[in-house]
């Protein structure tokens, strides 16, 4: 324990913009996770266990689309457009099979596919790491602001993470296809029966979710190594946001999110030996105080 | 007109019997052949986060086989690999180790496990009494341990203790002339990660005694971000990092330290940086990370060393690893021992390896030892360098020098209460 450290960085505005822009970034990343995550079991009742995969199938699919165009832009829309197809075939050939089946066999069949994608990420790309490379235009010395270092490439992950928060939130909330998603979520029964075809639903959600973790993996491919297995370190980390957040909820999940990042960033400079043992202690203290978690509703 | 059957033997008998004959008199031939073959059994890691180090053995090794087997083989008799995955579980390897022996018939083993299978494999070296080959395992006390030492195991691999000795003393240099007193350490929280650190800053500190240790950080291991343990450092603001983090997790490690500036702000030690499998694969490699060798086919600078280098390349389209250097001499070695004791009954090999020094690309001096008092592998290539972004990667190695290292190596064991 070294709580003189943290006080100190929390007496010093350089180390508070550092250790907050970079709680910040593992924030974002985590929560363009966890937010598919969630919203695929608010709407579908499903605990996607395979999450990961399309995390690691965005990293790879941008990595490639940006050794074969060169271009940053271009390879985020290929991590997410990418994972939103394997998504929606993934939905609707074998996750809309196990809709009636008991939890177990819908975390055999996750599972099932967590090995099978991790297979075929080694068959096409390789079983060794890969590394995508920072794109040129983002090669800069970082930004100082207060005296506190914040990368440029940072500022713009947290930037592209912020507005898919907006839009997903503001696109539930207003539209009239969110509000056909968050009657399904409450009755699908009912949706089904006023002419709503579910299943193009269902496969859209899935959809959405998968390309948001792509997204986050395309984010994170020019900073983090790509390895067959590099969705699963990843899907434990969200889970623990979901769980915090309440299942379900999307601004749980934004929060849960922003606390595991803070949480890490802080709790390294005062707790370097247990900063992984912070988050499930904090995990363990909402669940006592509000099983639900923080913004998860009681389950009628 | 009806034909009668000639009286006699007819054709179709006569073939039968021919055929008979002739698998009669082959019979004894393959059976001699099978016994002129030698099995070695290998067990190694083919699948996982470290296939790439197992398959880069299983190459290695094969390249060598094939020399050896078109040279004549071990005493006349051909070398028949059985390589099998472990997945890079100690449980797995101790089974694959057993069947290898008892069930496949492997007068033999290369154990290619990390250190944490390497251990399990030598139980078994231990219960069968087969002579095993440790080709990967650096942890110390494998061979510096009484305890483990069993006279039919041998350890052909670099050492911890002789990369911390090393490092530790390059390290002081630089420090010393560079003025660099607050150090900082960053390295994956689990055995590997906390002995090499802590044996390492144990040399520096001796060797450079008004150094200090102001920052540490123990990231998981294969940790995806970095990120907190990266401005974590900033924020201590040491003159130097050290970090054993490897594969993968370095790389990681170095693309987001990058984009912090970070290794303008420090010198960087990372002894895990020269092995090609990092070296190729980081796009931003920073210029001057000091780094210990690995496998670098300019170090030592040999026409020898070049020359199985490329070599490799050639046939596998990609540069050997660490893990590939150890295992070429492994066989080397043994085609030696074999020679010397003219033998190729495990017993007589193993006298004839204790002691044994050989030709060989990867000797500080061209040669290597098997030392005959712990059964480990001395005199091969060790030192550190500073890294360029592309080939050679490391120019200029500083090489390590072994009477030291067998000073302080001695220090150390006595400090253990290894002897």
């Amino acid at each position: 324990m070294d709580i003189d450290a943290l006080a100190g960085c929390l007496a010093s505005p350089a180390c508070l913009v550092t250790q907050t822009t970079s709680g910040l970034i593992i924030g974002m990343l985590l929560f363009l996770v966890a937010v598919g995550l969630t919203l695929i079991f608010g709407v579908l009742k499903v605990v996607n266990f395979s999450h990961g995969a399309f995390y690691m199938f965005g990293a790879y699919f941008a990595m490639t689309a940006y050794q074969l165009t060169d271009s940053f832009t271009l390879a985020m829309l290929c991590g997410a457009a990418g994972t939103a197809i394997l998504g929606l075939i993934f939905e609707r050939v074998f996750m809309s099979r196990v809709y009636g089946a008991d939890v177990l066999m819908q975390l055999l069949v996750c599972y099932a596919f967590v090995l099978i994608f991790d297979d075929v990420v080694r068959m096409v790309w390789g079983p060794e790491f890969k590394s995508m490379g920072m794109p040129s235009a983002f090669q800069v010395p970082p930004l100082f602001i207060a005296g506190g270092v914040v990368p440029p490439y940072y500022l713009l992950l947290i930037g592209v993470a912020l507005a898919a928060a907006m839009v997903l939130g503001l696109g539930l909330a207003r539209t009239r296809i969110g509000k056909v998603i968050r009657a399904a979520a409450h009755n699908p029964g009912m949706v089904s029966a006023l002419g709503i075809n579910t299943g193009l639903l269902y496969g859209g959600v899935f959809a959405l979710g998968g390309m948001l973790a792509g997204l986050a993996g395309a984010l994170a491919a020019p900073v983090r190594s790509l390895t067959p297995g590099m969705g699963f370190s990843v899907l434990i980390e969200s889970f623990i946001v979901t769980v915090i957040g309440g299942m379900g909820s999307i601004l749980g999940a934004l929060i849960g999110a922003l606390l595991i990042g803070l949480i890490r960033s802080f709790g390294s400079l005062g707790f370097p030996l247990f900063t992984e043992g912070l988050m499930y202690l904090f995990m363990v203290i909402v669940l006592v105080s509000r099983p639900t978690g923080l913004f998860g509703k009681e389950v009628a | 007109m009806k034909r009668t059957r000639q009286p006699g033997i007819s054709r179709r008998a006569t073939l039968a019997l021919m055929g008979a004959g002739a698998v009669t008199i082959a019979a004894p031939w393959v059976a001699r052949a099978q016994a002129k073959t030698i099995k070695i059994g290998m067990p190694t890691i083919l699948s996982g986060r470290v296939a790439q180090l197992g398959t880069s053995s299983r190459n290695a090794v094969l390249l060598e086989v094939e020399k050896v087997n078109a040279a004549g083989g071990l005493a006349g008799r051909q070398i028949e690999m059985v390589i099998r995955d472990s997945k890079g579980q100690p449980q797995e390897a101790a089974r694959i180790a057993r069947e290898l022996v008892n069930t496949d018939g492997c007068e033999m083993l290369f154990d290619g496990e990390a250190s944490s299978g390497s251990f399990a494999v030598h139980e078994v070296a231990r219960d069968l009494g087969v002579l095993c080959i440790h080709t990967c395992s650096e942890a110390s006390s494998l061979t510096a341990d009484p305890k483990q030492h069993i006279p039919n195991a041998f350890r052909c691999v670099r050492q911890g203790i002789h990369d911390s000795i090393v490092g530790g003393s390059y390290a002081a240099a630089i420090a010393k002339t560079k003025g660099l007193k607050k150090w900082a350490t960053c390295s994956p929280d689990y055995a590997y990660g906390r002995d090499t650190t802590g044996e390492f800053s144990l040399y520096l500190k001796r060797f450079a005694p008004d150094v200090e240790i102001i920052s540490e950080s123990w990231p998981k291991l294969f940790q995806p971000d970095y990120t907190e343990v990266v401005t974590k450092i900033l924020q201590a603001k040491p003159q130097a990092l050290y970090t054993c983090l490897w594969g993968g997790d370095l790389t990681s490690y170095i693309d987001q330290a990058n984009i912090y500036a970070l290794f303008t702000q420090m010198e960087v030690f990372a002894v895990n940086m020269a092995d090609y499998t990092a070296l190729t694969v980081v796009k931003n490699l920073p210029k001057g990370i000091h780094s210990g060798n690995r496998y670098i086919k300019t170090f030592p600078k040999t026409p020898e060393n070049a020359a199985w280098g490329d070599a490799y390349r050639a046939k596998y389209n990609e540069y050997p690893t660490n893990w590939s250097w150890q295992n070429a001499t492994a066989v080397m070695l043994l085609t030696e021992a074999v020679k010397k004791a003219n033998s190729t009954d495990g017993k007589k090999v193993a006298e004839a390896l204790r002691g044994l020094t050989i030709k060989c690309p990867f000797g500080a001096d061209g040669t290597v030892t098997m030392r005959g008092e712990d059964n480990t592998l001395v005199g091969y290539a060790i030192g550190w360098g500073t890294t360029i972004p592309q080939e050679p990667y490391v120019p200029e190695v500083k090489a390590g020098d072994w009477k030291t290292i067998f000073e302080l190596e001695a220090e150390w064991k006595k400090s253990k209460g290894y002897t």
